[in-house]
């Protein structure tokens, strides 16, 4: 090093350090930075999009509560709304991974239906029956990890495009559940696999433990590590991400066979909910994962990713249901009320966004 | 719409006189006076005063964040002024909405060309206003127009019906001019109109505007590059944050180290710094031999010692940013090999290059670099994050710490490590960049059009940067459109033409005009 380096490896030379130079940048910078200070950073943050949430769900237990009085706020009707939500939110973490890393799956209800059926097929049950009760799950967390690699593959290096890929796993994956199944319902008969999966810890269902598991998980995957790192530099820019180094088409295809797993994880949940494994279980619940995960405030287009959101969106939902149910009104009116939240939720969500975008 | 009078008469409104400073001359197509903007109590812009006299290339000039932006969509009807007043030939006009402002006379071209790739050029011409009969577009009528609008342009010889998809970025162009044509527009805003074309395609351009000029509309010309204006401009505004700080000067002669000192506040002594000797006993740390790549470029070889900067020279579309995407291994070669300090690379393996220590910035800032919502430390240590993890485990602590390091030694402004990459100007974006492979130990560094988007006064400090750079040991290749850049910034230059390597020698031998006679030769050859 000379004394023409400068020392900080910069422009100190010729550029003299003028005390009031940056400022005005900064100042002019401000209109295309995020609002700071007071409600506005409050309501841009992270943690802000989920106070909303939290306010939209309290507003629904309050509506709750003034239509069913009792029999909504009691124990036991949080319960079965945790455990509604249960089966439900895990398949939504894993769809938040794929949505955050720029795809989507609308594969995951199928697929939930296909493991759930293969964990309950005679073959499985009387293996189950003879060696041990891990043997069903482990079938339908392998099932549904192979239909999410079978999706990933085709997506990151066979460059089908992702709606068309999990679109066509969704109807072939049914389609082989049906075959298997032979359009019966199979029964659970292993005692041990229900003795585990429908137990109570501490009073908590054991579907609700593992949705709180996965749900800790999966914030943790997203938010402290650097697959959760590289997911979300894969979903915001691509080619970016490429560029630097990450090897994107292999992260795409670890998202899918994640998102299969949860489908396979939420496949057991469902057997233990329902006592069987049935061709038509999980019949469009994509499309509540979904719309889940886009009204808890993960970005549909990438790039940003919210697990917290998205079990607040699960729980929303959820809520709604059982509100609906608890005042006997018909399955239709409740999907119009879904379909309004929807709406409302993204177009705050954008109205967020345009003001910390603005330029 | 479209007043066929202005071709038929080109002598109605006198051409302005070239370089001429006189206010006084006639009364302005355009006043603006006093013109405030404020986003959530920031003031994008803080009194703005702008004179445009019909018939004159008036150039608007101002570093990223002195307000252009905004002064350009309050022009276009986009934004609403929060005080000040709009003159137009004379008479107080609101430009209330873009529809108002396009009948006003107001016509814009966006720096992203706003053009539908998927419909034709005349579909694209008459957008939003298209010729119909009782809701049913009268295509042929529409074409003819826009035929005739085209001769006026001097590109009569563009398909009507073509895919604009299917158009090179100078033809989006006349196509995006083709439209503000139709419009019948008495001033043009072109907002960085040059940013995507070689030079043949601007001096095209320039052929263009003029053209429209000696036909009375005037032209208001935004762009980063001073030779052009120098060129083309007949007035100079200059804006800072967001004031008026000089108007009316002449393009022609005003002197460079006067208008970066208006727009930056600044005295930039140098732009491009004295370079030393590479020493020869220096080590080779980039080696390509015969690289090739089936269809864009063949037979490419040179070598570059730690410490020197390495120029590639040639047009665009000449092969240069394959050239360095290709040793980056974003693309595989189909021939030849590239040895970083003698280890050769795996082809076609962005990883395996970016291990052995290659580091590009690609041409593209924004959409092949930055991860524009993220925070700036995260964009610096995106190809580092795993180093710094413990197992899966992140530690954006030691990346914050790595990331700030960079940010004090790179002076990048604002030195804040959380904000989001898309609130920094194209300068302090590109450092980013820059501070992404220092972090990584890169030793080779490939720059691609390294000051596109960087506003003057913040070229000068990329400069130094780069120079900085392979002083401090780095082997640095450097790509540009501009050739006073390439010559500027390099030890030794590669002039590309047509994908093969024309000319190979120091920069210190070879001046603008002989590169472009090289090219010129090459293509004819």
């Amino acid at each position: 090093m000379s004394e023409q380096i400068p020392p900080s490896l910069a422009t100190a030379g010729s550029v003299p350090p003028d005390p009031d130079a940056p400022a005005p940048l900064e100042r002019t910078g401000k209109d295309a930075a995020p609002p700071t200070g007071g409600y506005r950073r409050l309501l841009g943050g992270g943690a802000g999009r989920n106070i909303g949430l939290v306010v939209a769900l309290a507003l629904l237990c309050v509506v709750g509560v003034a239509t069913s009085g009792e029999r909504f706020a009691s124990i036991d009707n949080v319960m079965a709304i945790l455990r509604l939500a249960a089966v439900l939110g895990v398949l939504s973490v894993g769809m938040t991974f794929v949505i955050t890393g720029g795809g989507i799956d609308l594969s995951v209800g199928s697929v939930l239906g296909l493991a759930s059926v293969w964990a309950t097929t005679l073959a499985t049950q009387t293996m189950a029956e003879d060696t041990h009760w891990s043997v069903m799950v482990l079938t339908a967390l392998a099932v549904g990890t192979v239909c999410g690699l079978i999706s990933g593959v085709l997506i990151a290096y066979g460059k089908v495009v992702a709606f068309i890929a999990t679109l066509a796993m969704m109807v072939a994956a049914r389609g082989l559940a049906e075959i298997i199944a032979n359009r019966r319902t199979q029964i659970v008969e292993v005692n041990a696999f229900k003795d585990v999966f429908q137990a109570e810890v501490l009073g908590i269902s054991a579907s609700v433990w593992i949705f709180i598991l996965v749900a800790i998980a999966g914030w943790f995957l997203l938010n402290r590590t650097t697959f959760g790192r590289r997911t979300v530099a894969v979903g915001g820019n691509p080619e970016a991400a490429r560029l630097a180094g990450i090897k994107v088409q292999r992260h795409t295809m670890y998202l899918y066979a994640l998102s299969g797993c949860a489908a396979g994880i939420a496949a057991v949940m469902m057997l233990a909910r329902t006592n069987s494994g049935s061709s038509t279980n999980g019949m469009l619940y994509e499309l509540d994962a979904i719309a889940a995960v886009v009204v808890g405030g993960t970005l549909l287009a990438g790039g940003r990713g919210t697990i917290v959101g998205t079990v607040l969106g699960v729980l929303i939902f959820t809520t709604l249901t059982n509100i609906f149910i608890q005042n006997n009104l018909s399955i239709s009116a409740q999907q119009v009320a879904k379909g309004v939240i929807i709406v409302v939720a993204v177009l705050l969500q954008q109205q967020l966004a345009a003001r910390s975008r603005r330029t | 719409m479209v007043n066929d009078d202005n071709s038929g008469h080109p002598s109605r409104i006198a051409p302005s006189e070239r370089g001429g400073a006189d206010p006084s001359a006639d009364r302005p197509l355009l006043e603006m006076r006093g013109i405030v903007k404020s986003f959530s109590g920031v003031r994008a812009l803080d009194g703005v005063d702008l004179d445009v006299r019909a018939g004159e290339v008036h150039c608007l000039l101002g570093q990223n964040g002195a307000g252009k932006s905004t002064l350009i969509k309050v022009l276009a009807g986009a934004h609403h002024p929060d005080a000040g007043t709009v003159t137009w030939q004379g008479r107080k006009a609101s430009l209330a909405s873009p529809v108002a402002a396009l009948a006003t006379g107001v016509a814009t071209m966006y720096q992203e060309l706003d053009v539908v790739d998927g419909l034709t050029v005349a579909e694209n011409v008459f957008l939003g206003h298209e010729l119909a009969a009782g809701g049913v577009t009268r295509r042929r009528e529409a074409r003819a127009r826009t035929q005739e609008i085209l001769d006026r342009l001097g590109h009569g010889d563009i398909p009507t019906n073509r895919d604009v998809g299917r158009m090179s970025a100078a033809g989006k162009q006349i196509v995006s001019m083709a439209r503000a044509l139709s419009h019948d527009a008495r001033l043009i805003v072109m907002d960085e109109p040059s940013a995507v074309l070689d030079s043949e395609e601007v001096a095209n351009l320039f052929r263009v505007v003029r053209e429209l000029t000696s036909a009375g509309v005037a032209v208001l010309y935004i762009s980063h590059r001073l030779e052009e204006i120098r060129q083309i401009g007949d007035r100079i505004t200059v804006l800072k944050d967001g004031r008026t700080v000089a108007s009316g000067l002449p393009a022609a002669t005003t002197p460079t180290a006067d208008l970066i000192r208006l727009m930056t506040g600044r005295t930039v002594e140098q732009v491009f710094p004295p370079r030393r000797a590479v020493p020869a006993s220096a080590e080779t740390l980039l080696e390509v031999e015969g690289l090739g790549l089936k269809g864009v470029f063949t037979d490419v070889s040179f070598s570059v010692h730690a410490g020197e900067v390495v120029g590639l020279a040639g047009l665009v579309g000449s092969g240069r940013s394959e050239i360095l995407e290709t040793i980056y291994g974003a693309r595989r070669a189909t021939a030849g090999t590239v040895k970083v300090a003698g280890q050769q690379l795996r082809p076609g393996s962005v990883a395996a290059a970016v291990r052995r220590g290659i580091g590009l910035a690609p041409e593209e800032r924004k959409s092949q670099g930055l991860l524009l919502d993220e925070a700036v430390y995260r964009n610096v240590t995106l190809s580092t994050f795993s180093r710094f993890a413990r197992g899966p485990w992140l530690n954006e602590t030691a990346e914050r710490a790595a990331a700030r390091d960079q940010i004090t030694a790179l002076e990048l402004r604002p030195a804040d490590p959380d904000r989001p990459a898309r609130t920094l100007s194209g300068g302090n974006q590109q450092k980013i960049m820059l501070a992404r492979w220092l972090v990584h130990g890169c030793r080779v560094l490939l720059l691609d059009e390294p000051t596109r988007g960087v506003d003057v006064g913040a070229r000068a400090e990329i400069y130094q940067l780069i120079h900085a750079l392979a002083q401090a040991g780095n082997a640095v290749v450097v790509v540009s459109s501009e050739i006073d850049e390439v010559l500027g910034l390099s030890d030794r230059v590669l002039v590309i033409d047509d994908g093969r390597v024309l000319h190979s020698g120091p920069a210190d031998q070879i001046d603008e005009h002989r590169v472009l006679d090289l090219v010129m030769e090459g293509s004819a050859a």
